[in-house]
């Protein structure tokens, strides 16, 4: 007996030759031309919305391809625009959230009362619910749907957790301010945004870090803490083995001392929550990973964190997850390699390294087509983008997600959720995913409350089958249309082949 | 008839009665050959607990200089350990589960872990799941090993994983089934209705991973809700529902109690890694402990006389720092504390070579040091709990066992 979860690859006939024997037998290349696009929909965005398919074959996958590196072009739409901007919290810095939001100042030697603190959780729980309110609806309408993808890809890459203490507040400004600009732009960028923001200098306790004997080193900041240090290079630069030793981990987490957060209130706040404190840090000569660093102040951090960012480790792991996340749970060493290399070549310009990725022939090649196991948060939002559903409430899916294992910005610790068949397939979860397929199928998930379903159960079947032109072969939608009308659309939603992108 | 086929067939004669009848079949084979009705359940705690605040060498004075902030009391002060062998004591946190040391089926072993010396949590806990120590490339479980060795035909439900997720422990080529956690987890969903789940049937006919997870998530909830559906009507009508790990330890014991066939189960609790405002007697560490401490007790009670054939395991990646750090916390360190509780555990004893705190017995002069390999511990309980052939040991753990092999002391007879 073989394994539930055991990681491995598919043997069912992959998307590809399935369209390929689709041709020979209708003489026809449409059918090739949907499965192209219907791939790089599955894997550039989080799969087709109902008119997408043909729309990107009819442009060719080449230039959808280049739309969706160079997103800024691509104005989102005002329906969008409106919903985000209800999002009030979205729109404050920082430090406002903190001054607005944050935790009620203590009455000299008195205690909150216990309403004080109840309206103080209410209020993060607005704001974190805001923050994945806006998640849900870019991943579901945005049509920067490569952005969202990476979005959510960097995000998971440099993890932060939205039940730890501040992070509750900083949650959505994360995103935005160290995330989202970058995420199709240079790595350099997103390690240092990511460096700097006090949702992550909070989350791995560097705004503790301190060298003891400095004159600030008082109260809560009292010495050393290695947490961040170990995290940068283990999980967000270098990888696990990449050459660095405990050693290294000690010595980067005084190079980091005093870098943190500032006074949030009075006159020595900032707007994006970040500052350095000299008074604080170790300003002695040090040796990096074998490269000597003269003391200094915040210019030791740069140079270390430049050394991370340019590291042919840094390369190869970021090249690793790239084709992981793209191509296979167990990607093919050569592109990795050839990845790798782009990425040296173009100083971890991400665009740059995606689109080798996307012309190469690993990733178009059959073998690496429909082999990708949707993630809880691929399948859920996939799902509905699927069946083109206005939504106004995005609770329903959270409710899913946190069912699923997957709970929005809900990963405790700093390595982020993993995009592997082996992580997330097992039967339990085959169970719950069918569930929500036929409830959604059914018209039972309330996505827009208040408005009539648009569609009934059966015009919804028929409206998926277009929307997923190929995904089937002919036999198996026979088999799909000889079960009662109403399960149908649901179906297809559980069906096996719509696990996959 | 290979379990597929049974599978199918039991699905076909629509589901549960079936089931049952299938589940007391395995249940009876396993009770008269290896192991028996014996069971095992490992609970991993991620992140990485502070051993020395769990089971504290309270007579060491080295301990309170090291720890200027975070050390836990001696015995009879305030907030101080309860007292377990007149050196070591039991954070007080724990206090609910001193009955068992006291009936001397609760021990521990201090300084155990893993001899590689990985600090990164996610390597190490990956080690410590495969049970291979420093090689990246085993991709099953020991405990999905495990269940390859024991007696089959193996139901899905001999292994059981509480949460939404199956760990690494557990992946492998034997199927396995999980249970979500928390209240909602006993729930009816849409898919247990016979005419949904048939007709996605006809959709899963297949023999690819997705189809046997279909299969098996098929008969693995038939049975679970069920049994749950059973129990709680029997024996917890009224009782006040625990929350948190408590209500699932709670439910675990609900399903492990009875004779179906389940014979291993797995759950991890999170939130160890205490690298800021740790705690002594109060604090992050305190509240954890409480809920794990209470949350056991309930197991133990829910279990019965089942008891008697368990044994729970409990364990965490490797230690912290012995000395805090500026933030009253502790860093990643080595060596840590295993925890046993179970009817044939010799208990009322804290077990392991004790390395010392002086600066020269520390591991690199900064982390207690192991001086017994996790995978000596586990290999005891296998052993001489669940009665595993030293030939199939090695099935389990094929890189051996490190020096000494099994701690003829851990268990009874």
């Amino acid at each position: 007996m073989t394994a539930v979860i055991t990681p491995g690859k598919r043997s069912r006939l992959p998307v590809l030759v399935m369209a390929v024997l689709f041709c020979l037998l209708f003489g026809s290349a449409r059918a090739s031309t949907d499965a192209q696009a219907l791939h790089v929909l599955n894997r550039l965005a989080f799969g087709p919305a109902p008119g997408k398919v043909q729309r990107v074959a009819a442009m060719g996958v080449d230039q959808y391809i280049q739309q969706q590196l160079h997103p800024d072009a691509m104005p989102l739409p005002q329906d969008l625009q409106q919903q985000l901007s209800s999002l009030q919290t979205l729109a404050l810095t920082p430090t406002e959230l903190f001054q607005q939001y944050g935790p009620p100042q203590r009455p000299r030697g008195g205690k909150l009362t216990p309403l004080e603190i109840k309206t103080y959780n209410q209020q993060l729980r607005i704001i974190v619910m805001q923050a994945m309110q806006a998640r849900v609806l870019r991943a579901l309408e945005s049509p920067r749907q490569l952005q969202e993808v990476m979005v959510n890809f960097w995000f998971n890459h440099f993890n932060v957790f939205r039940g730890k203490g501040l992070d509750r507040l900083w949650i959505g400004s994360y995103e935005r301010d160290a995330i989202r600009p970058y995420a199709l732009g240079h790595f350099r960028d997103l390690l240092f945004a990511t460096a700097r923001n006090p949702a992550m200098l909070f989350y791995l306790d560097n705004w503790l870090d301190t060298e003891p004997g400095t004159k600030h080193a008082q109260g809560r900041f009292q010495g050393i803490n290695e947490n961040y240090a170990r995290e940068v290079m283990e999980l967000h630069t270098l990888g696990v083995n990449g050459g660095y030793t405990q050693a290294d981990v000690t010595t980067l987490a005084h190079i980091l001392t005093g870098w943190g957060l500032c006074p949030p209130r009075g006159r020595f706040a900032q707007p994006g929550g970040f500052c350095f404190d000299p008074l604080r840090h170790d300003s002695s000569d040090q040796v990096f990973l074998g490269r000597h660093i003269p003391g200094g102040g915040e210019e030791e951090i740069r140079q270390a964190l430049d050394m991370l960012a340019d590291s042919p480790a840094s390369a190869h792991h970021l090249s690793y997850e790239l084709a992981q996340y793209f191509v296979a749970d167990d990607p093919p060493p050569a592109l990795v390699e050839r990845l790798a290399q782009k990425w040296m070549q173009s100083d971890g310009d991400i665009a740059a390294v995606l689109d080798t990725l996307f012309h190469s022939p690993e990733f178009r090649s059959a073998q690496y087509t429909g082999n990708k196991f949707k993630t809880p948060y691929e399948y859920v939002i996939s799902t509905v983008r699927a069946t083109g559903e206005p939504v106004t409430n995005v609770k329903p899916l959270l409710g899913m997600l946190q069912q699923l294992g997957m709970p929005l910005y809900g990963y405790l610790t700093p390595d982020g959720y993993k995009n592997t068949q082996s992580a997330w397939l097992n039967p339990d979860a085959m169970m719950m995913r069918l569930s929500f397929a036929t409830a959604l199928g059914h018209g039972n998930v309330r996505l827009d409350p208040g408005q009539p379903h648009p569609a009934t159960p059966e015009q919804r079947a028929q409206q998926l089958l277009d929307t997923l032109p190929g995904l089937f072969t002919p036999m198996q939608v026979a088999t799909i249309d000889a079960q009662p009308q109403p399960l149908r659309a649901g179906l297809i939603l559980g069906s096996p082949q719509f696990q996959y992108r | 008839m290979n379990r597929r086929e049974f599978l199918r067939n039991a699905l076909m004669a629509s589901g549960a009665s079936l089931l049952t009848v299938g589940t007391r079949g395995w249940a009876a084979r396993l009770s008269e050959a290896v192991g028996g009705n014996r069971r095992l359940i490992v609970v991993f705690l991620r992140g990485a607990v502070d051993g020395l605040n769990v089971v504290v060498p309270y007579a060491d004075d080295r301990y309170y200089e090291a720890r200027p902030t975070i050390a836990i009391a001696k015995a009879g002060q305030d907030g101080g350990v309860s007292d377990l062998d007149g050196y070591f004591g039991l954070h007080p946190a724990l206090s609910s589960l001193l009955p068992w040391w006291q009936n001397k089926t609760l021990a521990f072993v201090q300084a155990s872990g893993s001899p590689d010396p990985n600090r990164s949590h996610f390597e190490a806990q990956n080690y410590m799941e495969t049970g291979t120590p420093g090689d990246t490339h085993t991709s099953d479980g020991w405990m999905n090993r495990l269940l390859g060795v024991l007696p089959g035909p193996h139901a899905p439900t001999e292994a059981l994983s509480l949460g939404p997720t199956v760990p690494r422990i557990l992946s492998g080529p034997n199927a396995v089934s999980n249970l979500p956690l928390g209240r909602n987890a006993g729930h009816p969903m849409p898919l247990d209705r016979p005419r949904i789940v048939d007709a996605f049937a006809t959709l899963y006919q297949g023999n690819t991973a997705v189809d046997r997870a279909f299969a098996e998530g098929q008969a693995a909830r038939g049975q679970l809700m069920m049994d749950l559906q059973k129990d709680m009507n029997d024996s917890y009508n009224g009782a006040p529902p625990v929350i948190g790990f408590g209500n699932d330890t709670q439910r675990l014991a609900q399903l492990m109690a009875g004779d179906n066939g389940i014979r291993l189960a797995f759950l991890a609790v999170g939130g160890w890694d205490t690298h800021v405002g740790e705690g002594s007697a109060q604090g992050q560490l305190v509240n954890h402990l409480q809920a794990l401490g209470d949350g056991l007790a309930a197991l133990v009670q829910g279990l019965g006389s089942a008891y008697d054939d368990t044994a729970i395991l409990v364990m965490s990646e490797f230690g912290r720092t012995f000395r805090e750090n500026g933030n009253a916390g502790t860093d990643h360190g080595h060596g840590n504390v295993m925890w046993l509780l179970g009817g044939r555990v010799n208990g009322g004893k804290v077990h392991g070579e004790w390395p010392g705190l002086a600066d020269e017995q520390l591991y690199q002069n900064r982390d207690l040091a192991v001086t017994t390999d996790f995978r000596q511990v586990i290999a005891s309980v296998l052993a001489r709990h669940l009665r595993l052939p030293d030939a199939t040991l090695g099935r389990v753990f094929p890189d051996g066992l490190g020096a000494g092999a099994e701690l003829p002391a851990l268990l009874n007879a």
